[in-house]
Formats: C-alpha cells, structure tokens, sequence
C-alpha cells in the first residue's frame, strides 16, 4: 500500500503539471481571442448614468465559471503557504475564472441586443467538496453580474 | 418582470415600495458528475458540470422571487445581490434577494 502511494503520488503530480500548465495556456490563448471578439460591450461598475443616455431597456445578465487548481500546483502552494507571502501560483487561477466570467457575462448581453453593462459586480464563492472529509474545496465560483441596458441614441463617444 | 442590480430601473421611476423579496435554491450533481469533477480536479480547469449546477440554481433562485415578486403586484426588482453557501457536500444553496418596487 505504501509503496503504491509512494508510485502513484509522483506520477499524479507529474500528470498534473503538465496537463495542467497545457490547459492553462490554452485557455490563456481562447481567453485573448475571445477578449477581443466581446469588445464591443462596455463593462462599467458604476450605475449612475451620464445625464445625455437614454436608457430603452434594461435586464440583468450574469456570467459564471467553476474552476479548480491542478494537483501540482495545489501541492506547491500548501507548501509555499509555510513560509507565508505572496502565493504566486493560485493568482493565475483566479485572474483567469475572473475573465472568462467577464467574457461570459458580456456574451449574455450581446447576444440579447445590449451594449452596456453597467453596475458590474463580480463574487466569489467556494464549493465544499463532494467526497472526503468535505475539507478542503471542489473549486472557486466566480460570478459576474450587472444591469444591461440599451439606450435610444446609442452610447456617446465619450465615455 | 424588470430586474435590475441598480438602485433604480435606469429609464424609468420608482413609484411604489413593496419591500424585499427573495428566492433561494438548494442543488446537487447526481454522484457521477461528483466523480468527474474529482477526477478534473487532478490537472485543473474548469469544472463545466458545476458552473451548469450553479447557473440552473441561479436562474430558478431567480424565478422564485419573481414570482413572489408577482404575487405582491410589482412589476419590477431592484439591487438585486445574489449568495452563495456550500450547506452540504456537493450541495449549493443560491440565494437571490432585492426589493419589490413599481416602475413607470
């Protein structure tokens, strides 16, 4: 028993950073070309409107994404967590969840004819686990949510 | 049914009060997903059978307050904030509250 925990621990972390780094570039690249194709949706976090935009109607719009560290790099920060400071590779993470989730959420208002977000807020939750003690978590939701809204005279140049 | 996050309905204004209104949702994954997402775990990324959970129980957290919305005669729901809570394992409760108000 201990020599297959011995063997399969290696392996998995081994797996994990690998695979691991693999999906995080790729889902760094998807992030970019999406980013660029959902520009035309202003995201603001004030909800006080300039005096000259007409607002025709409004709906609330929400984005959510789960996401969860992998094996390597959940092992890495509970070791860089002993010596406390910066923990620098859960940051990516939670950089990553939170622009897809933008992304998503400005998704939702284009494609139901809305060009302003406004009043955006952005939470985040985490999952207990499902198996196991029920310590630790199964992922980090990150919600982003805001009013969309259409003006009559579409939106100013300045903005 | 107008729901909106902001203070006030942009474009239009507040003329009666109902107070709040909430609508909250406890959901779970059927125990195969549970195990996928364990597995998905190992190398990380997204979790997409959890973001489905959480966006079906936010859409019916919704629903229920604006039914009780509805049934009080607002026609509108403002400041709109939404929580979350992990109750049990594998288990999220959704909760969604605002206030009931009548806008012209």
């Amino acid at each position: 028993m201990e020599l297959l925990v011995l063997l399969v621990t290696p392996v998995m972390l081994l797996g994990a950073w690998i695979s691991g780094g693999m999906l995080e570039r790729r889902h760094l690249k998807s992030l970019l070309l999406l980013e660029s194709g959902s520009s035309g949706v202003l995201a603001i976090t004030i909800e006080d409107l300039p005096p000259d935009w007409h607002v025709e109607s409004c709906e609330l719009v929400m984005g959510n994404v789960v996401i969860s560290q992998d094996y390597f790099k959940r092992v890495a920060a509970s070791i860089k967590s002993i010596f406390g400071g910066n923990i620098g590779v859960l940051e990516p993470l939670l950089e990553r969840a939170r622009r897809e989730a933008l992304i998503r959420m400005k998704g939702v208002a284009h494609a139901r004819g809305y060009d302003t977000i406004i009043n955006v807020r952005i939470e985040t939750a985490t999952l207990a686990s499902s198996r196991g003690n029920g310590k630790g978590t199964a992922g980090v939701e990150i919600l982003a949510f805001g009013t969309a809204i259409s003006l009559t005279n579409g939106r100013g140049a300045k903005v | 049914m107008i729901i909106s996050n902001t203070q006030e309905v942009p474009g239009k204004t507040i003329v009666e009060f109902f107070g709040l209104v909430s609508g909250s949702t406890v959901r779970a994954k059927h125990i195969g997903q549970d195990i996928m997402a364990s597995l998905k775990n190992v190398v990380g990324g997204e979790l997409t059978g959890y973001t489905e959970l959480l966006s079906e129980a936010r859409g019916e957290a919704i629903r229920r307050m604006s039914h009780q919305a509805e049934d009080v005669g607002a026609n509108a729901i403002v400041n709109v904030r939404f929580a979350t809570s992990s109750v049990a394992q594998g288990a999220a409760e959704l909760f969604a509250y605002g206030t009931a108000v009548t806008v012209e």
